[in-house]
């Protein structure tokens, strides 16, 4: 790494642990420490999972497909995983859905995720997304089709499982589930290692379908790949804060314009990085500093939606 | 040698190519010609694996292409596309230095910095190296993608259409190099080029396609004559001859060739404004 992208990466850890710090330490009074403390760092680790994974996967799916404007979220995917969730919640019901084994059943969801997003979005996105506009669309309207399909599931079962489906439905930072944390930052983890791996082979798909395909990349195949590790990535955020539709765009926006070069193996730490200090310091400020009187979720989403039109007015649709 | 045997292929129910034959040699700066959409571009494509081989098989130097693994194939030729548009931000110098990447995978040694640098050199891309690419002209760029294939250092260069975008002066030294590859280092050297003119100065071998056919092959001599080049191209043209080559005149309406639109005076005058 040279000398640029090696102090965006040391300043990017500094803001980290600063934020972290104020987070965990920030009015902490006499009583019971030792649970506050913990009860701190459980939510300081769900929201640098949270933040990490969605900055990464913003950054992998913009390589994919050739574009600064998409999101895996504009393109339907935490709407997919939401869909699968109450597919989940219909089919065996609030009992059935709360006796799976917590772990086991996030597992084969995050499994199922990985292969929907590759096989879907691959199709879509395998010859490098040429018509920009059309793949926008596509995606907008599968998100549509899998949030009403989740409706049209939520409206025909009775009020306890639609209570449970709404819980997963809607962003919240606040509450991240607790439970699903080990196996969500483990497999954000090998996710996250997966792509830093790839991160060489990423430069050159960036290149495009024909140019990586004479270097001798396989490029189809990691075309696929690459959107697994989305699909995985999307599920272990949208399973602990629920769907983000415009905040990947905000991280992996800074990402490419404070890296030094479009090399994957500064971007994707940055992005990672960009992302957990904006949702460590954002809920810190939200929470702690302003009493609630705002949310951070509505504020990041607000933020990130006017970047998005920014883009569109600017024309940067590639 | 590149060997070419009963290549066919269809874009939906539209055939593009029909049953091709046809050996390129090595060692050669061949040139491919002919009207626009007769299959030049489809046809360096499925040479260099950007699109599947739909029937017929295609081998380069030994190497089967629906056999050999796609990084193998990366060291025996470099392909430059027509369409050159790349979606990240990057610099001349780093787009240059992706050409040395089926040599190294990812970790550059000093003989892949080494190779990049004649590269930007032999380009006359010193001076702009570190600029970004969307800073440069469009025949800069093209330049730069020129110099990413040069840099790949494989024995065959497969080129659609590399004169696009260059100048007078750009587009001859373009020729002269590839010439200097084919004659000083051996190389192989497949372009597809618009203008005939450059393939009468500079290939030594001509391959003229015409709707997904080749209609006719051979030396310069044989192929670039008034008979071939007017039925290829449908319209009459001249051959005249400048330093012992062919120079096509085709620029221009001969006065013996007669006029492609009535004459004026055949027209009704409020036709003509
Ligand atoms: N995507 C496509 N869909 C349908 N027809 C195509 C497509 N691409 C090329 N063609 C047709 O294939 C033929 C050959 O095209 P091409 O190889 O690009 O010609 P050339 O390079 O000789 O001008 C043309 O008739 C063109 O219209
Ligand atoms: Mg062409």
């Amino acid at each position: 790494m040279d000398r640029p992208a090696a102090t965006l990466i040391a300043a990017l850890l500094a803001l980290l642990a600063a934020s972290s710090l104020v987070w965990m330490f920030q009015g902490i009074g006499g009583g019971n420490r030792g649970f506050i403390l913990q009860l701190r760092g459980t939510k300081l680790a769900g929201l640098v999972v949270v933040g990490a994974a969605v900055g990464i996967a913003t950054v992998l799916f913009q390589t994919v497909a050739a574009n600064r404007v998409l999101t895996p979220s504009i393109m339907g995917f935490d709407a997919l995983y939401v869909l699968l969730q109450t597919a989940l919640v219909a089919t065996l019901g609030v009992a059935g859905f709360a006796a799976l084994p917590g772990a086991a059943k996030f597992l084969a969801e995050v499994a199922v995720m990985s292969l929907l997003a590759a096989m879907l979005f691959g199709t879509l996105l395998g010859k490098g997304a040429k018509d920009i506009p059309r793949t926008i669309l596509t995606g907008v309207i599968l998100g549509v089709l899998f949030r009403s399909l989740s409706t049209f599931l939520a409206r025909i079962m009775d009020p306890n499982a639609f209570a449970v489906v709404q819980s997963v439905s809607f962003a919240s930072f606040g509450s991240i589930d607790a439970a699903l944390l080990p196996a969500a930052g483990a497999i954000a983890g090998l996710c996250v290692a997966g792509a830093m791996w790839l991160a060489p082979r990423l430069d050159v798909l960036a290149l495009g379908r024909e140019v990586a395909v004479s270097l001798g990349l396989r490029f189809d195949r990691l075309v696929l790949v690459t959107l697994g590790l989305v699909g995985m990535l999307v599920a272990v955020s949208t399973a602990l804060v629920g769907p983000v539709a415009f905040f990947g765009l905000l991280v992996a926006g800074l990402a490419h314009g404070l890296a030094p070069s479009a090399r994957h193996a500064v971007l994707l730490p940055a992005a990672g990085l960009i992302g957990a200090v904006i949702l460590v310091a954002g809920q810190t400020l939200f929470e702690r500093l302003m009493g609630q009187t705002a949310t951070l979720s509505v504020v990041v989403e607000f933020a990130g939606g006017l970047f998005f039109l920014f883009l569109l007015l600017r024309g940067r649709v590639r | 040698m590149i060997r070419i045997n009963g290549l066919s292929h269809h874009i939906g129910a539209a055939p593009i190519l029909h049953d091709i034959d046809l050996t390129l040699p090595r060692g050669k700066l061949v040139a491919l010609i002919g009207p626009n959409g007769a299959g030049k571009s489809t046809l360096l494509r499925l040479v260099a694996r950007l699109e599947p081989v739909q029937q017929g098989r295609i081998e380069i130097d030994g190497l089967d292409l629906s056999t050999t693994p796609t990084e193998r194939l990366a060291l025996a030729m470099a392909v430059m596309g027509q369409q050159t548009h790349i979606a990240s931000r990057l610099r001349v110098a780093e787009l240059v230095g992706f050409g040395r990447w089926p040599h190294h995978h990812g970790r550059p040694r000093p003989a892949d910095r080494a190779a990049v640098r004649q590269a930007l050199a032999a380009f006359d891309l010193e001076p702009l190296a570190h600029r970004f690419l969307d800073e440069v002209s469009g025949g800069q760029a093209q330049r730069a993608h020129l110099a990413m294939t040069f840099a790949q250092g494989t024995d065959w260069l497969l080129l659609d259409e590399p004169l696009n975008n260059l100048d007078m002066a750009h587009s001859r030294t373009l020729m002269a190099r590839l010439a200097d590859l084919v004659r000083g280092s051996g190389r192989s050297v497949v372009t597809v080029v618009h203008e005939v003119n450059y393939a009468a100065a500079w290939a030594d071998h001509i391959v003229a396609m015409k709707d997904g056919r080749i209609v006719a092959e051979g030396p310069p001599e044989t192929v670039l004559t008034e008979p071939v080049l007017s039925a290829l191209y449908d319209t009459p043209i001249e051959v005249s001859r400048h330093d012992d080559r062919p120079l096509v005149l085709h620029h221009h309406w001969h006065d013996q060739l007669g006029s492609p639109f009535p004459k004026a005076a055949d027209a009704p005058s409020h036709l003509l404004h």
